[in-house]
Parts: C-alpha cells; sequence; structure tokens
C-alpha cells in the first residue's frame, strides 16, 4: 500500500527534527573533544595495573 | 512586559530557524568576533578545543539573553517596524516557548562555560546574561532615555569573557576593552537614531532623540566620544597594544573625532538639506571603528607570536 504524500506541517517537523539531532550530535562531541583535551593535559595517563613498575616510583621521578 | 492576549495566535509550528532568530544571530556574531578577540589578545595560550567551545558557549549565553529579551518585549516588537517580524510578535513561536528557551540556554551555557573554561568566566556570563535580560530589558530601557548606554555594557562584556577563559581573571587590559565597546555604543546608536525615523516613541521607549531633543543628542554624541578616544588609545599603551594598534587607532578617532564635532555643530535644517549625509557617514565611520580596533589587537598579538610589533 502506497503512503500518502508527506503534509508540508510533517516536512517542517522533519527538518526541525534533524537540527535537533544535528546539535545534540555537536554537543556530544564537543564533550568528547574537551574531555581529551583536560585529561590528556598534564601528560599521558598511566593506570595502576597491580604490578610495580619503577617509572612509578618517586626515585624515577 | 508580554501580555500574551493582545500577540497574533501562533500560526502553525516553528521551524528550527524560527527559534534559532530567537537568540539574534548578528548579535551572537558580534559576541563571537570580540570574544575570540579577548580571548586570543591573551598572554595564556588556550587550547583550541577549549577556546572553540568556549566562544560557542559564550554565544549560546548571548543568544539566551536574547531570547528573553524577545519574550518581555514582545509587546513593544508588535508595534515597531523594525522588530514585529520577530518570531514572537509574528506568532511564529509562543512567548511560553521563548521564555523557557532562554532560561534553558542561560544555565546550559553558563554551566558549560564553568566545565570548560573557569569560574570567573561563567560568573561573567552569569551576569551578562542577567543584566541584559533583566537590568537593561526589564528595568531599564522604558525608564530612561540613557537605555542605551547602560544596555551597551551587555554587549561590552563579551572580550572581557574572552580575556578570563584564557587567564582566570580581570585586568587592565580587560575593563580597557570592556570600555571600548561601552563608550562607543552611545554615539554608535545615536548616530542611527539621528537619521532613522524611529518608532520606539509610538512603542513608548523613551530615546534621547525624542525626551531631550535632536540638539541634546548631537551633544551627547560628542560627550561620549570625548570620553571614548582616551580609552582607545589608553588600550594601545597596555600589553595588548603596540605601534600598529596605535596607527590604527589614531587615525580611527581623529576621523571619529572630527564626525562627532561636525554632528555637533550642526544644525538640524542643514541635516535634513543634505539627507543627513553627516550622521550616515558617521554611523558607518562607527562600524568600521570598532571592527578594525579589535582587529588591529588580534593582528598585534599575531606579530607578537612572531617576536614583533609589542612595545
Amino acid at each position: 500500500m502506497a503512503f500518502g504524500k508527506d503534509h508540508e506541517l510533517h516536512q517542517r517537523r522533519f527538518g526541525r527534527n534533524l537540527w535537533v539531532g544535528a546539535c545534540l550530535l555537536g554537543f556530544v562531541a564537543i564533550v568528547f573533544g574537551l574531555t581529551v583535551v583536560k585529561v590528556t593535559r598534564d601528560g599521558p595517563i598511566e593506570g595502576f595495573d597491580h604490578t610495580v613498575r619503577p617509572q612509578m616510583t618517586e626515585g624515577a621521578k | 512586559m508580554t501580555d500574551t492576549s493582545i500577540l497574533p495566535p501562533q500560526s502553525g509550528e516553528a521551524g528550527f530557524g524560527d527559534y534559532f532568530a530567537l537568540l539574534k544571530p548578528r548579535v551572537m556574531s558580534l559576541v563571537v568576533f570580540t570574544a575570540l578577540v579577548g580571548l586570543l589578545v591573551a598572554p595564556v595560550p588556550v587550547h583550541p578545543m577549549v577556546a572553540f567551545a568556549s566562544v560557542l558557549f559564550i554565544a549560546i549565553g548571548a543568544g539566551a539573553s536574547g531570547a528573553l529579551n524577545m519574550w518581555w518585549d514582545a509587546d513593544i516588537d508588535q508595534i515597531m517596524k523594525r522588530t514585529k517580524g520577530r518570531p514572537v510578535p509574528s506568532g511564529r513561536v509562543t512567548p511560553g516557548e521563548a521564555l523557557q528557551i532562554g532560561m534553558w540556554l542561560s544555565c546550559f551555557a553558563v554551566v558549560m562555560l564553568l566545565l570548560s573554561a573557569n569560574p570567573v568566566a561563567a560568573g561573567l556570563l552569569a551576569f551578562t546574561i542577567f543584566f541584559y535580560a533583566v537590568v537593561y530589558t526589564m528595568w531599564l530601557k522604558r525608564w530612561t532615555p540613557q537605555n542605551i548606554v547602560i544596555g551597551g555594557a551587555a554587549g561590552a562584556f563579551p572580550p572581557m569573557i574572552g580575556w578570563a577563559v584564557a587567564t582566570g581573571g580581570v585586568s587592565v587590559e580587560s575593563v580597557l576593552m570592556f570600555a571600548l565597546i561601552f563608550m562607543w555604543t552611545p554615539p554608535h546608536f545615536w548616530a542611527l537614531a539621528l537619521f532613522m525615523k524611529s518608532d520606539y516613541a509610538d512603542a513608548g521607549v523613551p530615546m534621547l532623540t525624542v525626551t531631550h531633543g535632536r540638539r541634546e543628542t548631537r551633544r551627547q554624541i560628542l560627550i561620549y566620544t570625548l570620553i571614548l578616544v582616551p580609552v582607545a588609545l589608553g588600550t594601545g599603551l597596555t600589553s595588548i597594544g603596540g605601534p600598529l594598534y596605535m596607527a590604527v587607532a589614531l587615525v580611527l578617532n581623529l576621523a571619529f573625532l572630527k564626525g562627532a564635532v561636525d554632528i555637533w555643530r550642526r544644525k538640524e535644517e542643514e541635516a535634513e538639506a543634505d539627507g543627513y549625509a553627516v550622521e550616515k557617514k558617521v554611523f558607518r565611520l562607527s562600524l568600521y571603528y570598532l571592527f578594525l580596533h579589535f582587529g588591529a589587537l588580534l593582528a598585534q598579538a599575531v606579530l607578537r607570536v612572531y617576536g614583533i610589533g609589542g612595545w
């Protein structure tokens, strides 16, 4: 069964939703970018992986 | 304030562009430019991602205050020709929607600027929104003919916020950038008011040309220009200035001062006879004046990167 042509109101609503979606995606990208910049600002992060590594000790700094 | 009963009913569903128009995109573009200059001329380098996000949130904050202004002023916007096509008075967006968008975007912009930059920048943005939406729009716009002077402060904050994003504080340089826009606004706007047939009076907004007359407006243009000149030249003597800025500022201020004196000396009959030629020329010059001052500050900062151009 063929669908009827979209009403102008639906087209307008679709356009609006598309823009809102684009804004949300942009916001996610910005938060991601800011997070990467702020987390890596003080150099690469080394986590403790349950094994003592010489470079993590005070003497190595 | 907005009386919804006198506004036309909402004409169908608003498009995204109608909501975007609530944010006053033209004002936002000036905010982006001046905030970016304030951020880039600061002595502390900012990561491009942080700079981009911060300027975006400053622009959204400015836009949010524009939406709150449109919500409150919908009744007078409907009367004036220049503003009757705006989303709220034309019925494309309801006043309630404008209020919601303004409030939510204000909170969003301030919180995000706090996270991306620092508390000083976020605090200044919050104060700017409050100043424009409450102090200017709700309290002073319909009460005093000096409304344009006070409203100019809201437009003057962005470079100060940009500077705060980079440095985390306020200094003499950022205060002078604020003062430059603050003192520039009255002569810029009143030069326009002299030759534009406005309907502010019909809307009950006191404008200097109506309340104190055109002679007094001409005098006020000269007074504010006389204060503006040392502010503009003084900025050139600080750490963000330099020979290039000083040369640009000298030429522009001499031209602007001459224009203000010409406006002050003219009689209304002379202005009417030549179609307000001088007033129109000074208004055009005032647009270049602000753009070139901030452009020169930016150029000066670029030269400084290469070790040339500073004092």
